[in-house]
């Protein structure tokens, strides 16, 4: 948070500039806190902020009133600068209740503006909560700025003979607090009225009373003078342009539908549900009209077998999962590897082993990416990096696969996923041509495993003239496709299966390099940490240093430039949300460079600090 | 007489010749496969599609072989999975006429999960189990419809396991379409497997195959010489019940039970023999048809259910058009600027 001060001389307030700052709104399921944080990032996205946003839900469906379990959370985090992540630690936490507050504050900054509804933090709600005594008043939050507010007492005295059901009207006790932090950030409550409109359409006396007590809130902080210093975080400086806000997950499921239009190939799923992969196939049953056929299967192998079979008859066929539900695809993945036909596989990455923690984000599927099948069984892996970026990476995939015959495994993971960014939408006619190697009716030159000079079979869609044949899970004879034994074909069909991914390199993008193309240290990283790691090595660079960065999205093949950019680095170290995978990986694809790794395994998010304090012992070490 | 629906029809007379692959079929001399594969080639030009709408697909086991002896579109697939991979085949072209050949390991172990679920859902394909009881590309171990006792290479004191009736998980699952066949009648596997492509849904056929090498003669209580005319009732419907060497035995519903009797005997007359009706929703008689069996009662051949009920692949087309016809979304630039957008 980088600050600029600017005295109000009119109400003596200060108002501080910032470049961006990170706001979550936490308390019970039943709360509010979802619509609250969406009305406020909306807000800001029209004010012409930058920014993300990260939906914290309890992990139990209907866990107990006001404890631990049942809280439920929205960070958003707004820039003038471009945001990528939902941010680390908040500079505002806006908490209804304790256990809220508990299960929240090691997520604040020092010194972080706490605004909180003190009704709730009777003993029975502070005990529930586990604390031993009133947070409020037993002066541990000290090091906070903290606003300790009789919201719900200030909500009902307000609603209170507005509303017949004062109970029910004090659903909006989530407007006043959001209305103070309106106040705070010196948001446009218009703004705020028009939104709450579009989402109460139906129910206009609700959408009434929300915005009274909305600007009831932004009232009662400007008349008491709450906050003698207030926050600004200015326009962000974006490209000109329709823009929207998007979930990682929606976008991959957008990107899968314009690879469709575009390669003429009708979109096929087949999936099931598994947190946090479950809302592609959501979004995608929502898109029939665009042709999308969406097989919920009976499990994660039918899920796949069922995209294998849509592939062999001429779908785009995609299946979309989380990690234990890639394992469960395994065996299937070899025979779209063997039969040579189109294949997304998407995974949502989470916490592992096995059911590990289904809603923690981490990068440790990328050798079960790259290596989990029997056999030599090589796939194309990419990995989207912002949740925005999962439309153009899901598209991507889908291109390679289709254009070049192959399975390509699509990793994103859970804060990308479940996670928000604004983004710009783009346009149809400006995404890249998809050309699908389709056999022509009675080609008297088609043999199923004849090659093109990319090393790419042709796809021979059945129902087509003059191009019956088999495929399927035996070993290939070269050209022919017919089952073959001889131990020569298997030792080259098995090369022409690694080659022809290899190859797809020529036609990927090169790695990019943010900062000086040598110097120092060589940031690497992939995936979901493109945000944190980028941060640090901003500071680092304004500290003076010689670091630069290279975030990987492609990952199988490698970029044809990344041995280039790796010798101009004196060092290099890889970041990376797991043991080691890309690093390792690295190490046996260029084992003529030395690296140095970071990593952390706890299902959150690497932080700007504790990546700089790596890079500097590694800088200093001689 | 080729069957009328939304596939294409050959404009070519075609003949068994055009069904028979060029590569060699290994199954073991004698095998009951060999006899499957001669009902398919000399019944799909009767069927009468368009010999590229064809498409076998297949799990593993020696019945899944089957796509590399018959000249279609054909996908051996893995163990078990052979039902799910057809499924996508059909959703995505449902212009094709889908058979599988799958067996008793294939469909009833491995992918017995995903049989019961094709079979739920009515997917439009055609469904051949081979159930010869027995693992043969393996070598000879016990199924889930080898008959308990059986000794096996895993079942050295015999199985301890009660066997799958197929039929019975076939109308558990609500199946619209059941028939059962033996690899010694040609004549009617032929029949059969004409009205399995001609049912709209999943039409299971369950073939009783013989495994000449590793459970020689599992179904010989059914198909033996001497045996075969008192164990074997084929049904037909309309018709009632009669079956026996003299054509003088018939099947009559008792105290909650079928019951075989002899016509002329302890009064039974041929008005008190069951008539077949495989169009009855109701699965009740037919559930107890297919799960008869010697020596009290002979085994029920033929087309034992067979029912109108939608077809998946039909309901998700119907799906699809009402959504092209009503959602305002037509296409991706649509989506993309669906909602909630701003310009700066
Ligand atoms: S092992 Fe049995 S089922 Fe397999 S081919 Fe030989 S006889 Fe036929």
């Amino acid at each position: 948070m980088h600050r600029t001060q600017i005295q109000n001389i009119m109400t003596n307030n200060k108002i501080i500039e910032l470049d961006d700052a990170v706001v979550k709104f936490v308390g019970d399921s039943g709360d509010g806190m979802q619509v609250t944080g969406t009305l406020f990032s909306d807000t800001a996205a029209l004010m012409g902020n930058d920014l993300a946003t990260f939906p914290d839900y309890p992990a139990e469906i209907r866990a107990p009133h006001n404890t631990i379990a049942g809280v439920s959370g929205f960070q958003v985090h707004i820039g003038k600068r471009r945001i990528h992540t939902s941010g680390d630690n908040c500079d505002v936490l806006v908490a209804m209740n304790p256990a809220s507050l508990k299960a929240n504050l090691k997520w604040c900054k020092p010194n972080a503006t706490l605004i909180i509804d003190n009704d709730i933090f009777d003993v029975s709600g502070c005990e529930k909560a586990g604390y031993a005594s009133n947070p409020l008043t037993d002066n541990s939050l000290n090091g906070y700025k903290l606003y300790s507010l009789p919201i719900s007492t200030l909500t009902k005295n307000f609603i209170e003979g507005k509303v017949g059901d004062v109970k029910l009207g004090m659903r909006t006790k989530n407007m006043f607090l959001l209305g103070i932090v309106y106040n705070l950030f010196g948001m446009d409550l218009k703004t705020a009225h028009h939104l709450i409109g579009k989402r109460f359409k139906k129910k206009a006396s609700v959408a009434e009373l929300n915005k009274e007590v909305i600007s009831a809130g932004y009232q009662y902080a400007e008349e008491h003078n709450l906050f003698t210093e207030k926050f600004h975080v200015g326009p962000a400086d974006l490209e000109k342009g329709a823009y929207r806000n998007i979930t990682g997950n929606v976008a991959t499921a957008w990107g899968l539908l314009a690879a469709s239009e575009k390669s003429g190939r009708p979109l096929f799923l087949g999936s099931y549900p598994i947190t946090p992969a479950t809302e592609i196939l959501m979004e995608l049953a929502q898109h029939k009209s665009l042709g999308a056929k969406v097989f919920q299967a009976e499990d994660e192998i039918a899920g796949i077998c069922s995209a294998i079979g849509a592939s062999f008859s001429g779908s785009m066929a995609c299946t979309t999962t989380s990690g234990p539900g890639l394992s469960l695809k395994s065996e299937a993945i070899g025979l779209a590897v063997i039969t040579e036909l189109p294949l997304i596989i998407v995974n949502v990455q989470r916490g592992g082993p096995s059911t590990g923690l289904p809603t923690k984000s981490e990068q440790s599927d990328l050798y079960q990416a790259l290596y989990g099948r029997n056999g030599e069984c090589p796939v194309i892996v990419i990995a989207a990096s912002t949740a925005a970026n999962c439309f153009y990476y899901a598209y991507m995939a889908a291109k390679f696969s289709l254009e070049h015959m192959t399975p390509v495994i699509l990793l994103t993971d859970g804060y990308l996923g479940l996670g928000s960014q604004i983004f710009k939408i783009p346009k149809m006619s400006e995404l890249p041509e998809i050309k699908p190697p389709i056999a022509e009716a009675n080609d008297p030159d088609f043999k199923p495993y004849r090659r093109d000079n990319r090393l790419v079979r042709k796809w021979a869609i059945p129902g087509t003239i003059g191009l019956r044949h088999r495929v399927g899970g035996l070993e290939k004879l070269d050209i022919e496709g017919t089952v073959s034994t001889d131990p020569l074909n298997h030792q080259k069909m098995s090369e022409y299966r690694l080659q022809k991914v290899l190859k797809v390199a020529d036609y990927m993008p090169e790695q990019d390099v943010y900062g000086e193309d040598s110097g120092d240290l060589l940031v690497v990283s992939w995936g979901g940490t493109q945000g944190a790691v980028r941060s640090s090595v901003k500071h680092m660079i304004k500290d003076g240093k010689k670091v630069s960065h290279a975030h990987f999205h492609y990952i199988m093949p490698l970029p044809k430039n990344t041995a280039a950019i790796f010798s101009r680095f004196k060092k290099i170290i890889v970041c990376e949300l797991n043991m080691g995978q890309f690093v390792n990986y690295l190490r046996a694809s260029l084992p003529e460079y030395k690296y140095e790794q970071y990593n952390k395994i706890q299902g959150l998010p690497f932080l700007v600090a504790e990546l700089k304090a790596k890079y500097n012992q590694i800088l200093e070490e001689k | 007489m080729a069957i009328e629906n939304t596939i294409d029809k050959s404009n070519e007379e075609l003949s068994k010749q055009d069904f028979v692959s060029d590569q060699m079929v290994k199954w073991c001399p004698g095998c009951g496969a060999h006899a499957i594969l001669a009902s398919v080639a000399k019944v799909f030009p009767e069927i009468g599609y368009k010999k590229e709408n064809f498409c076998f697909v297949s799990g593993i086991g020696c019945s899944s072989r089957f796509p590399y002896y018959v000249n279609t579109y054909g996908f051996h697939g893995i163990h078990g999975r052979a039902n799910p991979i057809a499924t996508g085949v059909k959703v995505s072209n449902p212009h094709l006429s889908v058979w599988i050949a799958t067996g008793d390991g294939d469909s009833m172990a491995i992918g017995g999960n995903h049989f019961i679920h094709i079979v739920r859902r009515n997917v439009d394909v055609n469904i051949m189990l081979f159930n010869n009881h027995i693992y043969g590309l393996t070598k000879g171990q016990y199924s889930p419809t080898t008959p308990m006792g059986s000794k096996t290479k895993t079942s050295p004191q015999g199985t301890i396991e009660q066997p799958f009736n197929t039929a019975n998980l076939v109308m558990g699952a609500k199946g619209t379409f059941f028939a059962r066949v033996v690899d010694t009648r040609p004549g009617l596997m032929t029949d059969v497997m004409y009205e399995a492509a001609k049912h709209d849904g999943t039409s299971v056929v369950e073939i009783l195959q013989n495994c000449i090498i590793f459970a020689d003669k599992t179904h010989e209580d059914i198909t033996g010489k001497d045996v075969k005319d008192d164990n074997q009732l084929l049904l037909k419907h309309g018709e009632p019940m009669i079956f026996g060497k003299n054509k003088d035995k018939g099947i009559v519903y008792r105290d909650g039970a079928l019951m075989a009797v002899t016509i002329g005997e302890d009064g039974f007359k041929l008005e008190d023999i069951l008539v077949h009706d495989q169009y009855r929703y109701n699965p009740g008689l037919q559930r107890m048809l297919a799960r008869m069996h010697p020596p009290k009662l002979p085994v029920a051949l033929g087309v034992i259910r067979s029912v109108v009920a939608p077809t998946y692949d039909d309901l998700v087309e119907e799906q699809i058009e009402y959504a092209k016809a009503n959602d305002p979304i037509k296409c991706v630039d649509d989506l993309l600027n669906s909602g909630d957008t701003w310009e700066l």
